[in-house]
């Protein structure tokens, strides 16, 4: 999983593609949760608060603003890891193009998955920045948040690539969105905590990787360090990572070096 | 004391499940040649053209490329390697010049170098004043050769060219043709797959024709025929299926060898003009008669017993 300078030069190309085209995807992964932060964090928040007082020892805006944090990240890695991967393998087949040279397919999944990390990075910072004006980051422990969010887009990013690999077509990708990734922004801890979900829900919500990657979130952005918890979460996040990577060099290569 | 093979494949096969696509062919390729696999679609032209550019491992036999073994130095052959595939694979939502940098770069040149050659290449393909041009719009003809310039960034010794004319226009086709022979001229050796008779003959000094994953013959394309066929070729067409079918018996002996064909017979002879009057004294009245010398085709068509374009 070492970083070899090869995986480096895909990222490379993505940055020049990225730099023609970024307004799109600066739209949404960064304009859009913010705009869901200000209308949920502090519309939503005012009326939660009169009612409840404080969610899970947080004003509502603290508590919604690292859930939005890890659940766009999410959204971002879902959609950058699946149609882009079709893209390079039958759309218009530059993946094909890159295998021709000294890089290998598995340098080209790393580099595409890297990339990923790379925007996640960006886009968590930008909207870290957003919510400490808003007033939703009530520690200086909340730029861990950066790196959390990154590592739970990851989480995402190398099973999804890996999944993209092995299909012809994009007809299961909005299924995925839609009956994967959706559910899990609206049910993972996001809005409200997981205990007031019904109790035979709850495992689901512990099971998906970005409830783990909210709880990484929230303790750094409300300052509640929690060491044991917070070790288990990063470690549950690293195993989807390394699952993902293990399956994606083999996908990419099945896929592009038959 | 001759110089190894730049290309050297030993009972080369490939398996695809139970499918063999090459089954155990043998051949060199020396350096400075120009070397075509000719056959028809489904041969295993592309399956051998992918061992070796090193992205399709050998399930049997050996491969050496620029004296190296695919299954263990692949990086490092491909980095020696030029590659113009069969599908156009251009990074379609960038420039000329960002599919010329961005390669360049996959190759781990440094910019500078990248920023001399891109320029150098561009202007050999014709497409100097194009660099800042998106490649989607580019017609098919300036694509294959921006995906030749883009072959070439690494100064390969070896390029690898799976059907470089198939679906351009002819007068796309001879540019093409012009500036993979001025390449030649430079030194690169070429290795070239098509199912263009025409495209082997101009373009190789040698050649195998593959038919159904093996390999049927091999030489020279003047050698081929010479071997193979006769020096001419009288070609018949009748009007009807039925003048064609009747006429078939009364042929026989015309010429060393009548093949019928879906269209027209051919008679093989060494005299086409000779035989030509013997079908007229034969009282056959074919629609038209067409004496011309023999091709490749010919060379297929009487190994295989089949067309290449079929």
């Amino acid at each position: 999983m070492a970083v070899a300078p090869p995986m480096l030069r895909v990222l490379e190309r993505e940055a020049i593609v990225f730099r023609k085209l970024w307004r799109g995807s600066a739209f949404s992964s960064f304009v859009t949760p913010v705009m869901f932060l200000a209308a949920i964090g502090l519309g939503l928040g005012g009326l939660v608060e009169r009612r409840t007082g404080h969610v899970a020892g947080v004003g509502y805006l603290a508590f919604v603003a690292p859930g939005l944090l890890a659940a766009s990240a999410m959204q971002t890695a879902a959609g950058s890891s699946l149609w882009p991967v079709m893209a390079g393998t039958k759309w218009i087949r530059t993946y094909h193009a890159v295998v021709a040279t000294p890089l290998s397919a598995a340098d080209l999944y790393g580099g595409t998955v890297l990339w990923v990390g790379v925007r996640a990075t960006a886009a968590a910072s930008a909207f870290l920045a957003v919510a400490v004006l808003l007033g939703g980051v009530p520690s200086p422990w909340g730029i861990l948040a950066v790196p959390a969010a990154t590592l739970g887009a990851l989480a995402f990013a190398a099973p999804l690539a890996a999944y993209a690999a092995t299909q012809d077509t994009d007809l299961t990708f909005p299924v995925i969105m839609r009956l994967g990734i959706v559910p899990l922004f609206l049910f993972s801890g996001t809005f409200f905590p997981i205990s007031q979900l019904p109790s035979w829900l709850r495992p689901v919500s512990v099971a998906s990787p970005l409830w783990h990657a909210i709880e990484l979130c929230r303790q750094a952005t409300t300052g509640t360090p929690r060491w044991a918890a917070a070790t288990g979460h990063t470690a549950v996040l690293i195993a989807c990572v390394a699952a993902g990577w293990r399956w994606g060099t083999r996908t990419f290569a099945r896929r592009l070096t038959p | 004391m001759c110089a190894p093979p730049l290309v050297q494949g030993r009972a080369l096969t490939k398996r695809f499940g139970t499918y063999i696509a090459v089954d155990q062919i043998d051949f060199k390729v020396e350096r400075g040649e120009a070397f075509g696999f000719l056959g028809p679609n489904g041969a295993g032209k592309t399956s051998t053209m992918r061992m070796i550019g090193c992205v399709s491992p050998v399930s049997g036999g050996e491969l050496s490329v620029l004296g190296m073994d695919p299954a263990l130095q692949g990086p490092a052959i491909r980095s020696r390697l030029g590659v113009v595939p069969q599908e156009d694979n251009l990074d379609t939502e960038l420039t000329v010049w960002d599919n010329m940098a961005i390669y360049g770069r996959y190759f781990g040149l440094p910019r500078s170098v990248i920023r001399e050659r891109a320029q150098e290449l561009l202007d050999f393909v014709q497409l100097g004043d194009r660099r800042q041009d998106r490649v989607d719009p580019l017609s098919g003809g300036m694509k294959r050769r921006l995906t030749i310039a883009r072959a070439l960034v690494n100064q390969p010794e070896l390029l690898l060219l799976d059907e470089p004319t198939t679906g351009l226009d002819p007068q796309a086709r001879h540019l093409v043709w012009e500036r993979l022979y001025q390449l030649k001229l430079q030194g690169v050796t070429l290795v070239l797959t098509t199912h263009y008779m025409d495209e082997a003959e101009q373009l190789c000094d040698r050649l195998v024709i593959m038919d159904r994953a093996r390999i049927v013959a091999e030489g020279s394309p003047r050698e081929l025929i010479q071997l193979h066929s006769t020096r001419e070729v009288v070609e018949l067409r009748f009007a009807t299926a039925e003048e064609r079918r009747d006429a078939l018996p009364l042929l026989n002996g015309s010429g060393e060898r009548v093949e019928m064909l879906p269209d027209r017979i051919l008679v093989y002879t060494g005299d086409g003009d000779g035989t030509a009057e013997l079908v007229a004294r034969d009282g056959l009245r074919p629609a038209s008669v067409l004496v011309r010398r023999s091709t490749l085709e010919d060379v297929f068509l009487i190994l295989t017993g089949r067309t290449l374009e079929d």
